[in-house]
């Protein structure tokens, strides 16, 4: 589905990503986990088409088509979602208006009917009480004013109503406490199906306690320097990041 | 200052030489022509004019505009009272009057003169000064037509009252100069919109004056949208005069014509007085909006809320001057002015001025100014959802201005700007409920 090929990028003159590779397959759900700083935010914001992000390298296949030519527009509808990390707030613009728009836009790209305010009434209120969310949030401006927890649970109800086929959160788990931890971990789980991945990009490992992945990536100074299964999560989370980081300069060192 | 056209001369005596008015309005006339000659245009060398030049209008030899003969067409209104002028003259077919609550008065300017005339002369010309302005001056030495709204004391009109100003150009250049005359009695209540429409080819000059009184604890929700051609010259002139307790808003929002100066004056000459002074600007390729506001707080505790909004596209271009005034006695002011432009080429440019002058101490004065494009985040959080960059401008520009929109209380006129503003936009979405 996804597949990642030396990926280089930068941020006005400094390089963040310094060749990545990785292969998400339908209905895997993957965790890219790292210390701050290490380039886990840059390869989410690239993945979606952020363009303060600047690719140098690499390519990125989606579905067999190259990600990166697209607008972030197209990525979207073609079934890639990233969960900010900061959800912005914009004032004047329903919530509700703008889910609908979203879904429209993505539906007439796959030439699916659109759903009128009836429709998506129905949609969007089934949704929120799958994920036990207050549907009062659909009724005012884009996060304006919303709490920390509130803008995330937008996002996850964004995602459940979108229902893309390549989920990305970016440290969608930070700053929340653990009912709505339990509601983003719901998301992805109700998300959770043989056609559908999730790349979880995390600092912590608390949330792949209710999200299981199949595989975990540690992400260190722009690279992918070790992969495992869910149980490298709970070996990070015993002994931090500094032994990856020795690890891996010890291994630059020595091929230096 | 310029000198001024012979042209200006030979068509005030044409026009008044045998008109049959009361003699105090003649003489009034009279001083006010003699204003003007004595004014002259204003150029850029002053300082109110400085971004705004009105030499297209100082060369020109305009004709007065007459009744146009094509049909033109005007925005549906579901009842009211309406009054429909075209190229400055009254047209009673196009114009409704719905059953008003008793002792109100909303009729035309030429009709009030003959009925009324010494109503009118404590008060025609009395508040929007012939002395200070040119255009001012002009207006009320030429206006023979217009509207004049009378609400009695202690009256309260339901439905607004709508004026339409409506333009026709033909192939050569044609003036009009509305004037309009509102007296809210003591404890009255009426909502009002004011019009400026256009049709046709040819440079028109529209010279609008308006005059609004408010007596005690009035309440005037009052509304314009100018929406004329691309070739008309639109300058007007509102002045409000509040008495103690009374509560003025206007929304005034621009949309048409190729070089717009609208100015706002209120003057807060008792206690307890309310007024807001709201707008919206869309101006593109070719076009100049100029809005002029001064509040003058003359005495304590009134607040006054200003709100001023622009979307420049293309080569658009915007002027911004909020002058505040508090005088000496107005102690316990509250006031405050904001000023928001969204450029959404890198040719529109827009020039703002906050002007504030207090010599009150104990006093809440604020005033914002800001310049800026769309957000860049918010766009990309837009596409990353799946709306198309266009339509994701589109909806930011919306959400801009429905700050202002929002707050417009006529449901038709509120239409009427949404509308437009998806004209001005770069996608036509139309987005059916925010």
């Amino acid at each position: 589905m996804l597949e990642i090929k030396n990926l280089h990028a930068r941020v006005d003159e400094k390089e963040i990503l310094k060749g990545i590779n990785l292969t998400v397959k339908p209905g895997e759900i993957h965790a890219i986990m790292g210390p701050n700083g290490s380039g886990k935010s840059t390869l989410a914001g690239v993945l979606a088409g952020r363009a303060t992000f600047d690719v140098t390298e690499g390519e990125v296949t989606f579905n067999g088509q190259s990600l990166l030519e697209l607008a972030p527009e197209e990525r979207a509808r073609e079934g890639i979602f990233l969960a900010f990390q900061y959800p912005v707030e914009i004032p004047g613009v329903n919530n509700m208006y703008f889910l609908k728009a979203a879904l429209n836009a993505i539906r007439k790209h796959r030439e699916e009917p659109l759903l009128n305010s009836t429709e998506f009434t129905k949609l969007i209120r089934e949704k929120a009480k799958l994920l036990e969310l207050d549907a009062s949030l659909l009724n005012r401006p884009v996060n304006e004013g919303f709490s920390g927890g509130e803008k995330k649970r937008n996002e996850i109800l964004q995602m459940a109503v979108l229902n893309p086929y390549l989920a990305i959160l970016d440290e969608t788990d930070s700053g929340l406490d653990i009912d709505a931890l339990q509601i983003v971990a719901n998301g992805v789980n109700v998300l959770r199906s043989p056609e559908r991945a999730v790349i979880v990009v995390t600092h912590y490992q608390r949330l792949l306690n209710y999200i299981v992945p199949d595989f975990v990536h540690v992400l260190a100074g722009g690279r992918i320097v070790k992969s495992g299964g869910k149980e490298l999560a709970l070996e990070l989370e015993e002994k931090g990041y500094g032994w990856i980081e020795q690890e891996t300069r010890a291994t630059a060192g020595a091929t230096a | 200052m310029l000198e001024v056209t012979p042209s200006w001369q030979t068509q005030f005596e044409a026009q008044h030489q045998n008109a049959a008015v009361p003699k105090w309005l003649k003489q009034v006339r009279q001083d006010a022509f003699a204003r003007f000659r004595e004014l002259g245009f204003p150029t850029r060398h002053h300082e109110d004019w400085r971004f705004t030049p009105v030499t297209a209008i100082t060369e020109t030899v305009f004709n007065p505009a007459t009744k146009p003969y094509t049909s033109v067409h005007l925005p549906e209104i579901k009842g009211g009272t309406r009054l429909v002028f075209l190229n400055g003259i009254f047209d009673s077919e196009l114009s409704s009057l719905a059953p008003l609550p008793k002792g109100v008065i909303v009729t035309t300017l030429a009709q009030a003169l003959q009925d009324f005339p010494e109503q009118l002369e404590s008060q025609l010309g009395h508040h929007a000064s012939y002395q200070e302005s040119a255009f001012v001056a002009l207006n009320t030495a030429f206006a023979t037509e217009g509207a004049v709204i009378i609400v009695p004391r202690g009256v309260v009109v339901e439905d607004p009252i709508h004026l339409l100003y409506v333009s026709v150009g033909t192939h050569y250049p044609t003036i009009a100069h509305p004037r309009t005359l509102v007296l809210a009695g003591e404890q009255s209540q009426i909502t009002l919109t004011e019009t400026y429409l256009g049709s046709g080819g040819g440079m028109v000059f529209t010279n609008a004056v308006t005059e609004i009184v408010l007596e005690q604890n009035a309440v005037v929700d009052h509304y314009k949208l100018q929406q004329e051609t691309y070739e008309t010259y639109h300058i007007a002139h509102m002045q409000v005069s509040l008495a103690k307790n009374s509560n003025f808003s206007s929304h005034n929002i621009a949309i048409g014509g190729t070089l717009v100066r609208n100015e706002a004056n209120a003057l807060l000459g008792a206690e307890g007085i309310e007024c807001t002074l709201n707008g919206l600007y869309l101006a593109t390729d070719r076009q100049l909006i100029d809005n002029h506001t001064f509040i003058d707080h003359a005495m304590p505790h009134c607040n006054s809320h200003e709100l001023y909004k622009g979307i420049l596209n293309g080569r658009g271009r915007g002027v911004f001057n909020g002058k505040i005034m508090v005088r000496p006695d107005a102690q316990k002011t509250d006031a405050k002015q904001t000023n928001k432009t969204i450029l959404l080429s890198k040719e529109a440019q827009v020039n703002t001025k906050p002007q504030l002058e207090i010599y009150a101490d104990d006093v809440k004065c604020t005033h914002g100014a800001t310049v800026g494009q769309l957000s860049a985040d918010a766009l990309f959080y837009l596409q990353a959802r799946g709306i198309g960059r266009e339509e994701a401008q589109s909806l930011l520009t919306y959400a801009f201005a429905s700050e202002v929109i929002d707050r417009i209380r006529v449901p038709e006129l509120r239409d009427r700007v949404h509308d437009a503003l998806f004209t001005h936009l770069p996608t036509t979405i139309r987005p059916e409920e925010f």
